[in-house]
């Protein structure tokens, strides 16, 4: 009799386990904290700060899509990927979303299974050499030897303007930023080409970055974001609105300083409604009535999180460009809430 | 009370497939095969299932897709234009390039190491036990890593190589150690005889062919000369000098012909960023074909010695007796017996050497790992089938190798008649 339930037991676990659920929220609501995706490691986007607490432009997303969801930013675990598996390991169900610098395109969108939810950062490919080499335009790297990440986008971009200058390269395929760092700064490679922001993050780390340029030309659009599964689209509306909201909360003025007094005392019905005190976005969401309030109070609005991590005041220093709100001439523009 | 039970009487009983012993046996297989073959469906109608559900049913099609990705050593001609088909190929070349050099190199090694080990000479013997305890006792990604990170770090990079007076010289002006490899002389014929195409798949040198015809008549030749040394021998009892005109045959036709093509070598320079022309060995190869071979070597080493000493002393005192001088005890006696024991677990050291070559991806040689199972998974997402497909190639070479050995091996064991 024990034996028949033991047996009985086995078939049930086993056919439980091989049926992947579909609704991840529930998923994540029932392990009690969100995985998240994200690189092995590049300054000002993910890495581990002094305490060994993951820091970054692309882990506040994730803290502050936890935040929406527990009211507790701290309620992630972070996964670091390399280019190369990053995409098995969100198709695989290891992690909820992967938010590591990837840039959307249309193979990835579609042929991969997976949905993009947002652009959180418009790049695009740099190339960075020692100054000593004198080299002052990509178009002068006839021969050189490039230091790459596999399985990017910045691969194929590499192999495609080196092909339509019709100059030749020698690339040399690497699996992390970290690997890049050493093969770059011992000389056994030239040029080391990727996003243009994780170049300057790069550079940032060097001990003498003066030393190194970032040449002028930017040979594609890199708009970077995060992404999920392809298949669940009320998991991909909670994540996309999550990011809507961090964006528009910069373009209304909320920040982590004065939301409080905002969503106690506001006269602005936008406000209102992104707070959560006036209207039921939440619940149509499935989470609570404030679940943009506490992913705006995780680590502040999207300006707020830009300029801690990688602004202008930051080691990293980039410029917010393209990446500046559209009222001040930038592509951020989220749908309105209502 | 000592009665002689009667055996059952009657037909067949259902319940005799448990409880009769005849039966029980077959009905255990047949019920656990049951088993393990509906689970096996069970996971298979699972995993697909899933990928249709994700919208990914497996499909080899991405296979014909032009892979528009660069690799960096290629033995065969391949754009980015080309299929990723085309790209697992140049792969699946690299793999096996590495994996022949590596097990020539971890043969010699390991041989001269076994054979030292049992050297009376204490010090070689000690430091050959070093090097194999050393070896074998620190896992071979490790290994292949480190010898990545001296080629980075030690070497100079080839911009020291410039100027007037430069960091760093050329080894008698025709080799470059430089940190990202090694660029040697190339062998070039100025009377080029073209390229063979082999099915439009891949192209072979028509001087490396005629080359290659000329040495095997050349050894074949040679082999006639010894044969007839050995009939004179068999008749007088006397054998005549051979070696020269052994040397003959093998050397001076080859010598003609490489005049006859216009041999000479092409230097690598130092042209803009890098040297341009001759050989280049890439350090990630290098570092991957060095640290598999030496690793290797360590367990090889240990094989050879223990086949030399499987061999009883009474057969070297034997061939002492009958006055064989101990080189020709080694290669008559001693060796063709200790093959026999070397043999079979040599083979599966090369099988182990060809699966770690997959261990490239820590230092970026594109290998079978690095290009199909790395960046044509990557950039098609499909990763079942990439992964079978690699698994299906790793088999196939690993068959063939066991494969070729075990003629071998039947070849050199105890013949019983």
């Amino acid at each position: 009799m024990t034996k028949k339930v033991f047996w009985g037991a086995l078939a049930v676990a086993g056919v439980a386990a091989g049926f992947a659920s579909a609704d991840t929220l529930d998923d994540v609501k029932a392990r009690g904290e969100l995985i998240c995706g994200t690189s092995t490691g590049l300054a000002g986007f993910s890495a581990p700060d002094a305490n060994g607490r993951y820091e970054g432009f692309d882990v506040a997303y994730c803290r502050a899509l936890a935040a929406a969801i527990f009211g507790d930013p701290d309620a992630v675990e972070f996964k670091p990927l390399t280019t190369t598996n990053r995409f098995s390991a969100l198709s695989a169900g290891e992690i909820d979303i992967l938010s590591r610098n990837t840039t959307w395109t249309l193979t990835r969108d579609v042929d991969l299974k997976t949905t993009f939810v947002g652009v959180n950062y418009y790049d695009g490919q740099g190339f960075m050499v020692p100054k000593e080499l004198g080299v002052s335009s990509a178009r002068e790297l006839d021969g050189a030897t490039v230091c790459i990440q596999k399985g990017t986008t910045t691969e194929l971009n590499l192999s495609d303007f080196f092909r339509k200058n019709n100059i030749s390269y020698e690339p040399v395929p690497i699996e992390t930023n970290a690997e890049a760092q050493q093969q770059y700064l011992a000389g056994a490679c030239d040029v080391y080409t990727t996003d243009a922001s994780g170049l300057a993050a790069t550079r940032a780390s060097f001990e003498n970055p003066g030393d190194h340029i970032i040449l002028p030309e930017i040979v594609s659009k890199e708009p970077l974001g995060p992404l999920v599964r392809h298949g669940d689209d009320h998991w991909a509306d909670i994540a996309r609105w999550t990011l809507n909201a961090l964006i528009t909360a910069e373009e209304l003025g909320v920040t982590s300083a004065n939301i409080e007094e905002l969503s106690a005392s506001t006269e602005n019905p936008e406000i209102a409604r992104l707070l959560g005190t006036e209207g039921n976005l939440g619940e149509m969401l499935g989470l609570s009535a404030d679940w943009a309030k506490n992913a705006i109070m995780a680590e502040g609005n999207y300006g707020e999180i830009f300029e801690k991590n990688i602004g202008e005041s930051t080691p990293i220093g980039l410029a917010r460009g393209l990446n500046a709100q559209w009222t001040e001439g930038g592509l951020m523009y989220s749908p309105p809430f209502r | 009370m000592a009665t002689v039970s009667e055996p059952p009487q009657g037909g067949f009983q259902l319940s005799q497939l448990i409880y009769d012993t005849r039966y029980r046996s077959m009905t255990i297989q047949i019920v656990t095969l049951i088993a393990v073959l509906s689970l096996i469906f069970w996971l298979g109608a699972n995993v697909a299932s899933n990928l249709a559900a994700l919208g990914k049913p497996i499909d080899f099609g991405f296979l014909g897709e032009p892979a528009n990705y660069d690799i960096n050593q290629m033995l065969i001609k391949y754009t980015s234009q080309d299929t990723h088909a085309r790209a697992a190929f140049v792969g699946l070349l690299n793999t096996l390039l590495v994996a022949f050099l590596g097990c020539i190199l971890a043969t010699v090694v390991g041989v001269v190491v076994g054979v030292l080990r049992l050297s009376s000479n204490w010090l070689i013997a000690r430091v050959m036990t070093i090097y194999v305890e050393t070896f074998r006792n620190v896992p071979v990604l490790l290994w292949i890593v480190l010898a990545m990170a001296i080629l980075i770090e030690a070497l100079p990079q080839p911009r020291d190589f410039r100027g007037d007076d430069p960091a760093a010289s050329m080894f008698l002006d025709s080799v470059a150690l430089t940190n990202r490899g090694i660029y040697m002389p190339e062998p070039l014929f100025s009377r080029s005889l073209g390229e063979f195409s082999f099915f439009g798949i891949f192209d072979i040198s028509n001087d490396l062919l005629v080359l290659l015809a000329v040495l095997a008549a050349g050894i074949f030749a040679a082999k006639q000369i010894g044969k007839r040394a050995d009939r004179i021998q068999n008749a007088t009892g006397e054998r005549p000098k051979t070696w020269y005109m052994s040397l003959g045959v093998i050397a001076v036709p080859l010598i003609v012909v490489l005049v006859l093509l216009g041999f000479h070598l092409g230097y690598p320079e130092l042209k803009g960023f890098n040297f341009q022309g001759g050989i280049y060995m890439r350090n990630s190869f290098i570092a991957l074909w060095l640290a598999l071979s030496l690793y290797t070597a360590a367990f090889i080493a240990e094989i050879v010695r223990g086949g030399i000493m499987a061999i009883s002393k009474g057969q070297s005192e034997a061939a002492a007796a009958l006055g064989l001088r101990p080189s020709r005890t080694m290669r008559l006696v001693i060796l063709p017996q200790a093959l026999r024991v070397i043999i079979p677990p040599l083979i599966s050291q090369y099988l182990n050497l060809t699966k770690n070559s997959s261990l490239a991806i820590g230092v970026g040689y594109m290998d079978l790992t690095g290009t199909l199972m790395g960046t044509s998974l990557n950039l098609s997402g499909r990763e079942l089938e990439c992964v079978m497909l690699t698994m299906l190639i790793y088999l196939a070479i690993s068959l063939c190798i066991s494969g070729v050995f075990n003629i071998y091996n039947q070849r050199v064991k105890l013949k019983e008649r």
